[in-house]
Parts: structure tokens; sequence; C-alpha cells
């Protein structure tokens, strides 16, 4: 499993192309997150892929030449935060209720709906951890979940910025004109 | 000044230097195209679409700029789709410009509507819809930038029709090309650069691969200062053929599939690769466990996500051809490889006494003499555009390219009917030069409707069909790997000298060894298109061949006699 995170034009389309661009290296997209940033602009995603580290750089690249992706890095092997956050909704009786309660406790999560044969629950951090709760909430019945999918960032001074540089186009235009005119 | 979207589309066209346009009406971009009556634009009209983008290939490939495809919304766009994923396969920088349904409309399967920027999207470097006539000009702008920018590639531009029917204010300077910021990726590593230098001054038996990048990096003259400082013997991709002289001693010649064998043996043998502005395609390394096991790599390419795509190298030197090579170049300190050279010599062994053109001639018609002897009478000069398969590989054996962009072919794609709107598009873009169009009988038959077009726009270009009656390198791969059983080979064709005499054009049938030399005179004498229908012998083969998969140094020789004579059945 590999994590890149790129930063994308902020705009419709996008991320069919970033997709559509997986599908044709036959890489499996295994979560993808996107979201706007600070400047609106701009959107990061985090890709998690089963790849390889070979398959993560083809594809790191790939990214790099869409037009609209502005920066593309592969981070696995980076000191990373990860989370993954959720939303389970877990069938409750009377009696099964304060067992739940203390799992939910052991696991730092939050009950944030409450009905009379169920209750939602919200967790969020790591993969593991998700999946751990996932585990002891099954013999209750899990009725329904949503999971986000991995957000990723660096850790400390490691930062990943969207360049800032622009691609010299009036050079290249004027070289276009000159070939065409003079055959 | 306010422009209807169809004009200012016009305008930004003839602005960026554009002259022709290959193309084909339709309700959809109808209003660009009675704007283009009005300009100075000179539209060319294709039988149909696949065409239109093969001629801008063949426009971009000869010249060196960029081509341009206009067709209408539906059919129109999908029949561009083989050319698109064909410039797209060899970088080939090519702008498509399609008509759309109103924007109101648009998502409501109106009536020639079709999604295409969706299906395009895989086989074009960007591709882009434009509902507002504001924006029209600044997207072609882009479109022409990133098409030629880079690793070039298509650029498709999807025009919906009421954009091109509102107006908008024009101002040239307005509408500059906006494009995402990019990271500058060209690698400044030192270690790694340090690294190339040392492999360059250690080697012992380089070989140099090179590629169809150098001529779009226009790194021609960088190259054989290159090959000079470290006199280094080259071996050629497909696409690579034309950037260094064929008759240049240090010239091997093609490597891959159909490559000589003392080209593949010498790349096996090889203790260092030096491979600039190429890919490593299949067709090129054979099976990639015993590819070149002994040799360490140097790839110079500008495209990052080619490195170690298909082969592990020990070092990378990412960028543009040219400035890598002009960087490099001083640092070579070694230059004598004369005992590898001589080697590399000896390895030819009776490779020439096997040859073809050096057995006797029993009269009956070859493709390899066909394409030899039209290499000796343009003394190499012309530009040869060919379609694929059997004569395509004879073409790049047999016609000896000493200038860059004077072969025009489908490498990566391999498209059938390339050929003839390839060729059309390379005579637009180098109307002083003599074009040959060399294409079997298959191909042909796949785009010859654009006959039409050279007669309607009265231009010169030469046609020799290399007519064999199968398709024969479909045929080749049955007769060694299928147990020659030729299912669907066979081809019946209709008689293309009265075909090309219903079209208005001159031909001339050719069926014995000594009219060849007579015919090709007579058509190159004529100062109009002439077709040359060359009936070849029916199952020859091309060699040597790597079986797909193999080894490169596992192929099947020549035969000590390869002359075929299927017997004739009339």
């Amino acid at each position: 499993m590999q994590t890149l995170v790129a930063y994308v034009e902020n705009k419709p389309g996008v991320l069919n192309r970033v997709s559509s661009l997986a599908r044709r290296l036959a890489i499996n997209i295994d979560s993808l997150t996107v979201g706007p940033t600070e400047n609106e602009e701009i959107a990061r995603m985090t890709i998690v892929a089963h790849t390889d580290e070979r398959g993560a750089h083809r594809l790191e690249a790939s990214l790099e030449k869409l037009v609209d992706v502005l920066l593309a890095e592969n981070i696995s092997g980076r000191a990373l935060l990860e989370r993954d956050l959720a939303l389970i909704k877990v069938a409750a009786d009377q009696q099964n209720r304060p067992h739940l309660m203390e799992l939910i406790k052991v696991f730092r999560a939050r009950v944030v709906d409450v009905a009379p044969e169920s209750l939602i629950i919200e967790v969020s951090g790591t993969v593991d951890k998700i999946d751990g709760l996932l585990e002891v909430l099954r013999p209750f019945g899990v009725l329904e979940m949503a999971r986000t999918g991995r957000i990723s960032m660096t850790r400390g001074s490691d930062l990943l910025r969207p360049p800032l540089l622009d691609i010299e186009v009036s050079a290249v235009e004027s070289e276009v004109s000159k070939v065409n005119k003079h055959p | 000044m306010k422009l209807t979207g169809a004009e200012i589309l016009c305008e930004t066209l003839t602005r960026l230097g554009v002259r022709e346009i290959f193309g084909y009406p339709g309700g959809a971009i109808l209003p660009v195209y009675d704007a283009l009556g009005k300009s100075k634009l000179h539209h060319v009209l294709v039988r149909h679409e696949q065409g239109a983008t093969h001629m801008a290939d063949g426009y971009a490939r000869a010249s060196g700029g960029v081509g341009v495809a206009m067709a209408t919304s539906g059919p129109g766009a999908t029949n561009m789709v083989t050319g698109i994923a064909t410039a797209m396969m060899d970088s080939s920088p090519i702008v498509c410009i399609t008509g759309q349904v109103s924007s109101k409309v648009l998502g409501s399967d109106a009536f020639q509507e079709t999604d295409i920027t969706g299906i395009t999207m895989p086989i074009t470097k960007h591709n882009v819809v434009v509902t507002q006539t504001g924006d029209i000009a600044r997207t072609l702008r882009e479109a022409f930038v990133i098409a030629k920018s880079g690793r070039p590639g298509p650029v498709l531009v999807d025009v919906t029709k009421d954009a091109q029917q509102a107006t908008a204010e024009f101002e040239w300077d307005a509408c500059m090309p906006k494009l995402p910021p990019k990271r500058i990726r060209n690698n400044h590593d030192q270690a790694e650069f340090d690294r190339a230098v040392e492999l360059l001054n250690t080697a012992k038996r380089p070989v140099v691969l090179a590629g169809h990048g150098i001529m779009v990096s226009g790194a021609m003259r960088a190259f054989e200062q290159f090959i000079r400082a470290g006199n280094y013997p080259v071996a050629m991709t497909l696409l690579g053929i034309g950037c260094f002289p064929a008759k240049d001693p240090l010239n091997l010649g093609m490597m891959g599939m159909h490559g000589e064998a003392w080209v593949n043996n010498a790349i096996q043998e090889a203790d260092l690769l030096i491979a600039v502005g190429m890919r490593f395609d299949d067709r090129v390394t054979g099976d990639l466990r015993t590819y070149a096991e002994n040799a360490r790599k140097i790839h110079i390419e500008i495209d990052r996500a080619e490195i170690n795509k298909n082969v592990k190298v020990d070092a990378a030197l990412v960028g543009d051809a040219r400035e890598v090579l002009e960087h490099l170049t001083p640092h070579i300190e070694t230059r004598d490889h004369s005992a590898w050279i001589r080697h590399i010599n000896e390895l030819k062994g009776d490779s020439a006494v096997r040859d073809i053109q050096s057995l006797p001639d029993t009269g009956h018609l070859y493709a390899a003499h066909v394409i030899n002897d039209l290499w000796k009478e343009t003394r190499g000069e012309a530009i040869v555009v060919t379609d694929v398969g059997q004569h395509q590989m004879w073409e790049a054996q047999y016609y000896h390219h000493d200038r860059p962009r004077t072969l025009i072919t489908s490498g990566g794609l391999g498209t059938m009917g390339f050929a003839l709107p390839a060729g059309i598009g390379a005579k637009f873009a180098k109307p002083d030069s003599e074009v040959w169009v060399v294409v079997g009988d298959g191909g042909f038959q796949m785009t010859m409707s654009e006959l039409a077009t050279i007669v309607q726009e009265k231009i010169n270009v030469k046609i020799a069909i290399i007519n064999n009656g199968y398709l024969g390198m479909v045929r080749q791969w049955q007769e060694f790997f299928y147990d020659k059983r030729y299912v669907a080979t066979p081809l019946v064709a209709p008689d293309f000298i009265a075909l090309a005499n219903a079209f208005g054009i001159r031909a001339e049938r050719i069926t014995t060894r000594a009219e060849v030399i007579p015919g090709i005179r007579t058509a190159r004498e004529a100062n109009e298109t002439v077709l040359l229908d060359f009936r070849v012998e029916q199952e020859d083969s091309v060699y040597p061949m790597v079986p797909a998969g193999a080894s490169l140094h596992d192929m099947i020789r020549r035969p000590h006699n390869p002359l075929v004579e299927t017997a004739s059945d009339e």
C-alpha cells in the first residue's frame, strides 16, 4: 500500500482525470480523499493505492503530467500523520448499551446519535484503530457504516506545498507560431 | 473589438501561425466554418475525420510545428479517436477542435451529442470543453502550448455551438494562456549526474540507443557531438530513425524486433546502454528479464514517468535531451572504443551475404528491392510516410535516412491506414519536398478515400503500394507461430490502377524487378500525384525477427536463401 499526496486545481473533472489515470495504469485505489486547501483554488488529495514503490513512482510522475495537477508526491516512506474518520450505526438495546459505552470509551470514540434501537458512533484515527473498533462492534450488529478514507500529512518541518512557479508559456507559443508559419 | 466565438477561434489560430486546418464540417461546428470562409486559413476537406487527425499528425511530424484537425460533434468527433491515440503514443503535437451541442442541452442526449472529452481523456495529453465565448482564445492558446511543450501530445478542445455563436470582446493580450504552476522536475541531482559521467568514462562496450526524443528536442547537433566525443556506436528506435545519419559508420541501424542481428547482439553484449529520448518499448527490448543483462543503463528522458517503467536504470537524467547532452558531453574523457566497434563489425558476419540485396536477380519482385531502389533513386532525400506492417519494417531496413523528420510512421500504436493521410499532411508541411507514401494493400484500403482529398487539393504525393495480396505481417506471424493457418489474411483488393484512375490519379502496375526503377522515375518526373502498384512476392517475410516476448538475442535469422517464390495462380 502506497500513500500519495496531490495538489490539484479545484475545478470540475479533475477527480475523474486522477481516477481514470490510476485505472489506465492498472493501479487499484484503496482510498482517495479530496478537499479544498487554505487556498480555495487548490484542492488536496490523499491517494492510497494498492501498488509497490515502482508503481507509486509511475503514478506520481504520471499524475504530475496532468495539466491540472500541480504536484504529486509519494510520501509512503516518511514520518506521517494519518487519519480516517468513520460513522458507525450499531444495534443497541437496553441490555448491551452499557457494554457498548465501555468499548466506545476505550477507543476514544463518541456517540453522536442515540435512538431506541441503535447508536451512531463517530471515531477518528488511524485505519488500524477504526478497524479494531469495528471488529469489537461487529457482534452487536453493525447496521451501517460510512468512512472518509485516509488523509495524510508529513510531520514537522517536512512541508508539502503547492508550487508557485509558472511554466514559461510565451516562449513555447512564439516557437509554435514560428515553426508553423515557415514550412 | 467584439467578435463571435467562431471568429475568435479563426483569428486565434491565424495568430498562432496556423495555415492549414484538416477537417470535416457538420452541424455543431458550422459557425466556425462560416468564419473560416472569411479568414485566411486554408481548410483541407478530408473524406473521414480519422484522415484529418493523421494529416495533422503528419503535418506536425514533418514540420516540427503543431497540426490542427477539426470535426463536428458526435460521429465527427468519435472518428478522430484512432488518430488522437496514434498521436498520443508517438508524442506528436496536434490540436483537435470539435464542435459540441449547445451548453443548454449538454447531457441531454441531443442530436449528435457525445462526451468526446470523456472518451478521449486517456488518449490526450489534455482536453477541455469550452462553453463560454470569452474562454475560446485563451483555451486555444493553452492547447497549443500544452501540445508542444515538454513531451508533446494531442490536445482536444470541444467548443459548444452557443459559445461559437455568441460574441465577446477579443483582445490578444488580454487572453494570455494561464496554466497551473508546476514544479520543475528536471533532474539537477549532482550525484545522479556524476554517476552517469563515471559510467560513461569506465564503459568498455557502450551502445547508445537513439529515440524520437532527440528529434522532438531538436537535439541532433548536440547528439552528434556527444557521439563524436565518446565514439559511441548508435542503435536507432523506429521513430529515432533520421536523428543521426544512416551513412555514419557509427550508426548500426534499427534495433528491436526487426533490427539486424548485429544491432541486437551488440545491445545484448554491451556493458553500458545510454538511452536518449526513448522509452524501452517491448518491441525494442524483447524479454525484459534477459535484456542487456550485463549492461549498466543511463536514461536521458524528459518524461519522469518513463524512468524505471520497463527497464531499471543506474542513472536517470530527467530533462530535455539537448540540454542534458550539452551538459554531459564536456565530461566525456574516454573515447577509444575501437576494439568494441571492431567486434560489432565482426558480429555482422554473414548478414550481408544473406541480405536480399546481395542475392542474384531472378526477375521476381520483392518488397525489399522496391524500397532499396526507391532509396537509391531519391538519393535518400524524400520524406517517406509509411503505414504499418511488413513494408514498414522493410522501409526501416532498406531506406537509409540521413536527415531528421524524413521518416514518418506510426510506431507506438501501429495504426493501419495512417500512411496516406499522414503523407498528405506531410506534403502540406513541406510543399517543396518529395513525399512518398509507402503502404501495404491492406492499410491502403483503410483510408484510400483520401485520394479524393489529394485530387481536390491538387497536391503532388507519390504512392507506392507494396501489394502482396495478404495482410503480410499477420500472415508472417501465422506462418511462424500458427502453423501456416492463414485465417483472414488473404486479401482481395480492387484494381488499384482503375481505382486511382477513377479518382483522376495516374497509376501504373509494376510486376517485375526490371520495371521498378523506370516506374519510380516516371512517377518522380510527373508534376502530379502518381500511384504505383508494386505486385511483390506474396509470402515473403521480414527478417530477422525476435518473436514477441523472446529474448533480444533469440531471433529468427534471415534464411541462407530467403528468396521465396510463391507459385502464381494465374
